[in-house]
């Protein structure tokens, strides 16, 4: 490797063309893997601009703008005009691979094997023109691309940032374009709307309007920082704390109470869900994030308080005691939180990855159970149990998702006040121990089982709560709403968002379950998403989006010591040659 | 001093979980009793449901091995090898349905049949050198949990990569001519699939025992899977190892693969999912980074699955025993590492390294 390097004309960090060309050739897989799982064809219909570039293309252009930029930054020691050209050939050489995709897939039928080969596709690639013209367009479009990306990517920090602010505004206000003209066509910013927003993604001149904007703003940050800075530390003193927290409610809490009727009732339903989701966050946190038991079967307790919930409440249960749903959500918490302590127990002794599986196995066996014929008489079988009553409070009775949702946010923030005040209590700090190092922890007095079991049984009743109002908002539960993948959504949101950070649950919820909904061509693309985010998270972002205080800090120690690490490993090895 | 709520660690926990045990145990035994003395099966279908519970079980066996194997050296449970199974088998489909349309599949079946195995071998091996390369390799520092977390992540990708890729639709693998019909042995009438699938899977078994034992690449594998430090100073690429060991335990899921499609003829990108839990039960079962364990644990669960749900519940007039088989899978994994986490032939891993 060494031999090859010092051969090449060019410089220091020895990176070649034949680097370029492996960069350009993993980019060229990876991008036509993104064409032929159909995300280019799905997203073909809406447009980011309208009439002017769809998000199909978007999303293939942006593979090689990334691409130029990865690269970029890989040859920043060298002159700006070697990195565009790296980026230009690494965009060339992703272009080629798709453009020999689109010979192939007009000559031979692959339609048999990639469901998604189809004629739209190759149309859409090929801009409407026969397949060499639209390929040649294609390379050549995909190496500007590539080298444009090298090139902000080189360009000063301040004007870097900015240009990517720009381009992502646009794209994301373009993509969101549905859920902003609904959120904007009352009231007085019905022009707004108008103005930047066409029949399918942005007026040509509202893109050139936010681009401006977004950059402006970026641009002006530094100097905006400066004048905020006075107040903001004002703020931050010690004795202010109760004037800061008193601001952030008085804007926060009337926003949250009108947002279903800002919303209106589709949006809400989706509100609705992204907090169920934010409830049972919160509550495998405190599981996983607080205390490092990994529970893959956390869909069980959803399960449970939503089963307790329909056999109280539902007239045509098994029990059909007709209870009220305020009578039912505290013995469906209980329930849940009895479930997680007995659950609980066998695994105590179990650790780290071998506790995974087990949960995994006890949520299996939980939905099995609804599921067989054994317990059909009771519980339903796969017909599950219907006539569940929605709540009734005072006399209104919460009917649909914009009632429902204050039901929600209730219980959401009850739930973050707890995790909250737990988080640095003794409890908590009991747990984070245990979390760093269970045999130290037990050797400073910290009883394992209790604090376990105190982790089960609080994160198995928030979870119940979030399936009592399941059970209540749907009206009927069946088996298949249990499945694995409920317990996989909710531990994707945790490590998106940070583990045992609690707005990192916010975030992880809105990105990963309000997104998809929002986009709903995108929502079959959901799970395939999820696998991905977990992969990209743990590679590149192990602490998420919002990290805790404490797990930020440790991580940087982490990899520090890494670092110091492989440095005298590298030591090593030079004085061993 | 901190009052506590429970009043010994030992007790509670101890009597819940011998609770649970003996509770378990009375269903097995009562209901294994009430079946055979209602003798609602003829001794011949009690037969039947062995061989078919052996050839299943040496399908988890083979897929058991690659979790065997990677667990052995890097202490890690890699949870997508359930897709690497599924994914040799899948693209596997497409050479063996284009070789039954034009006919080449019944007019040379052995040669057909060992192109597919080839092909489906081939494929799972290449996806988990990839996954050992980009998902797993950077993270062989990281917290124990990390990469478990990146392997259930990497798991639902290729799951729904397939999906995406070939679309949902179920695909069914043609019929072999030779393969259908069955042979009688000593009185015992056996389809003659099954007998195929049993014999291929020992085969297989017996290879990777010598191949582990007796290569220098073996003795390397083993020479790392007890000390990886040592190894490297030895002069052993422990690299290279860990990619050969990834490549062995794909190759034979690639194989199982298409015993299991022999078997089952379905194919979808779900397919790996619960054979997956199942082989890592078995591995568990045997003693997790233990090969012969891991074999002896795979033949095992897949008689008791076999057997197990029509012996234990049909004589309490328990309704549609089958749709339990998983749920006994399942718990037999919470059951074993719960009182012997060690597995029938493991050392103490499940506590001490775990």
């Amino acid at each position: 490797m060494s031999s090859s390097s010092y051969s090449s004309a060019t410089l220091s960090t020895g990176y070649t063309w034949r680097n370029a060309l492996k960069a350009g050739l993993i980019f060229g897989i990876v991008t036509l893997f993104i064409v032929l799982v159909g995300l280019v064809n799905t997203f073909g219909e809406r447009d980011i601009i309208y009439n002017v570039i769809s998000m199909g293309q978007t999303l293939l252009l942006s593979m090689s703008i990334i691409g130029g930029y990865l690269t970029g930054r890989r040859t920043s020691d060298q002159s700006p005009g070697f990195s565009a050209l790296y980026g230009l050939i690494v965009g060339l050489t992703t272009g080629a691979v798709i453009g020999l995709y689109l010979m192939l897939a007009s000559t031979v039928n692959l339609r048999d094997i990639f469901v998604n080969s189809s004629n739209e596709l190759l149309t859409l690639l090929s801009f409407g023109m026969d397949p060499l013209a639209g390929a040649a367009v294609l390379v050549v479009l995909f190496g500007v691309f590539g080298a444009v990306g090298a090139l902000i990517s080189r360009s000063a920090p301040l004007l870097r940032r900015a240009l990517v602010t720009g381009l992502l505004t646009v794209v994301v206000l373009g993509v969101l374009e549905d859920f902003l003209n609904v959120l904007l066509s009352t009231g007085f910013l019905k022009p707004v709307a108008g103005f930047l927003f066409a029949r399918s993604g942005l007026t040509i001149e509202g893109a050139v309007v936010l681009f401006v904007f977004s950059t402006g703003l970026r641009l002006a940050q530094p100097f905006l920082k400066r004048t905020t800075a006075p107040a903001v530390e004002w703020l931050d003193q010690p004795g202010r704390k109760p004037v800061k927290y008193g601001l952030i409610t008085i804007v926060v809490l009337p926003l949250l109470l009108s947002l279903p009727w800002v919303l209106q009732l589709y949006l809400s339903d989706v509100l609705d869900n992204v907090g169920l989701f934010i409830l049972m966050g919160l509550g495998l946190n405190i599981v996983v994030g607080y205390a490092g038991l990994l529970d893959l079967g956390y869909v069980a307790f959803f399960a449970i308080g939503a089963y307790t919930t329909a056999l109280l409440t539902s007239p045509e249960s098994y029990l059909g005691w007709e209870w009220t749903f305020w009578e039912a959500l505290p013995l469906a918490m209980l329930a849940a939180g009895l479930a997680g302590i007995l659950l609980g127990v066998p695994v105590l002794r179990m650790r780290g990855d071998y506790l995974a599986i087990v949960t995994l196995g006890f949520g299996e066996i939980i939905r099995l159970l609804a599921l067989s014929e054994a317990l059909k008489p009771y519980i339903g079988g796969s017909t599950g149990i219907l006539g569940v009553p929605k709540p009734v409070f005072f006399g209104i009775e919460l009917k649909d998702a914009q009632y429902l949702y204050y039901v929600i946010l209730a219980g959401c923030l009850i739930a973050l006040y707890v995790s909250w005040r737990l988080s640095d209590s003794r409890i908590g700090r009991a747990w984070i121990a245990m979390r760093e190092d269970e045999d130290v922890a037990e050797a400073m007095g910290i009883n394992l089982v209790q604090y376990k079991l105190m982790a089960f049984a609080t994160g198995a009743m928030f979870s119940g709560m979030a399936g009592a109002i399941f059970a209540s908002k749907l009206g009927s539960i069946f088996p298949h709403s249990f499945n694995l993948l409920i317990s996989i959504n909710v531990l994707s949101l945790i490590i998106v968002g940070g583990m045992a950070s609690l707005p990192g649950v916010f975030v992880g919820a809105l990105i990963l379950v309000g997104l998809p909904e929002l986009l709903r061509e995108f929502s079959e693309y959901r799970l395939l998403m999820y696998g991905a985010a977990l992969v990209a998270m743990m590679l590149l972002k192990p602490e998420g989006f919002w990290p805790a205080a404490q797990r930020r800090r440790e991580l940087r120690a982490e990899r520090e010591a890494a670092a110091a690490k492989e440095m005298a490993e590298a030591v090593v090895t030079t004085t061993a040659e | 001093m901190r009052k506590r709520l429970l009043p010994s660690q030992f007790d509670i926990t101890s009597v819940v979980v011998w609770g649970i045990g003996i509770l378990i145990l009375a269903v097995v035994v009562g209901g294994s009793i009430a079946t055979l003395r209602q003798g609602i099966y003829a001794p011949s279908v009690w037969l039947d449901f062995f061989i078919f519970g052996l050839a299943q079980g040496s399908v988890y066996a083979l897929i058991a091995l690659g979790y065997t194997l990677v667990y052995g050296v890097l202490f890690m449970i890699n949870f997508a090898h359930g897709e690497v199974f599924m994914s040799g088998m899948y693209i596997a489909f497409y050479f063996a349905r284009a070789f039954d349309e034009s006919g080449f599949l019944n007019r040379n079946p052995i040669v057909a049949l060992l192109i597919i195995t080839l092909v489906s071998m081939t494929v799972s091996t290449s996806i988990a050198v990839v996954l050992e390369r980009v998902a797993y390799r950077p993270l062989r520092r990281a917290p124990r949990l990390v990469p478990l977390i990146t392997a259930i992540g990497a798991s639902f990708f290729l799951q729904n990569a397939f999906r995406g890729l070939f679309g949902p639709r179920t695909k069914v693998y043609p019929d072999v001519d030779i393969l259908k019909g069955s042979w009688t042995v000593f009185g015992i009438e056996i389809l003659k699939i099954q007998v195929i699938v049993i014999i291929a899977a020992l085969i297989m078994m017996i290879g990777l025992y010598l191949f582990v034992q007796y290569t220098k690449v073996g003795r390397a594998m083993r020479a790392v899977a007890e000390d990886k430090d040592a190894a490297a100073l030895m002069g052993i690429d422990v690299d290279r190892v860990i990619v050969i060991t990834f490549a062995v335990g794909a190759a034979l899921a690639g194989a199982a693969g298409i015993l299991y499609a022999l078997l089952f003829k379905q194919v979808t990108h779900t397919v790996g999912f619960i054979p997956g839990i199942k082989a890592f039960t078995a591995a568990v079962l045997g003693g997790i980074g233990n090969i012969p364990g891991a074999m002896l644990g795979g033949l095992f669960l897949g008689i008791f699955e076999s057997l197990g749900p029509n012996l234990f519940f049909s004589g309490l007039n328990i309704p549609a025993p089958n749709q339990l088989k998983d749920a006994i899978a399942f718990t037999m994994l919470v059951l074993v590492l719960i009182f012997r986490p060690t597995g029938i032939l493991g050392e103490a891993l499940a506590e001490k390294k775990a």
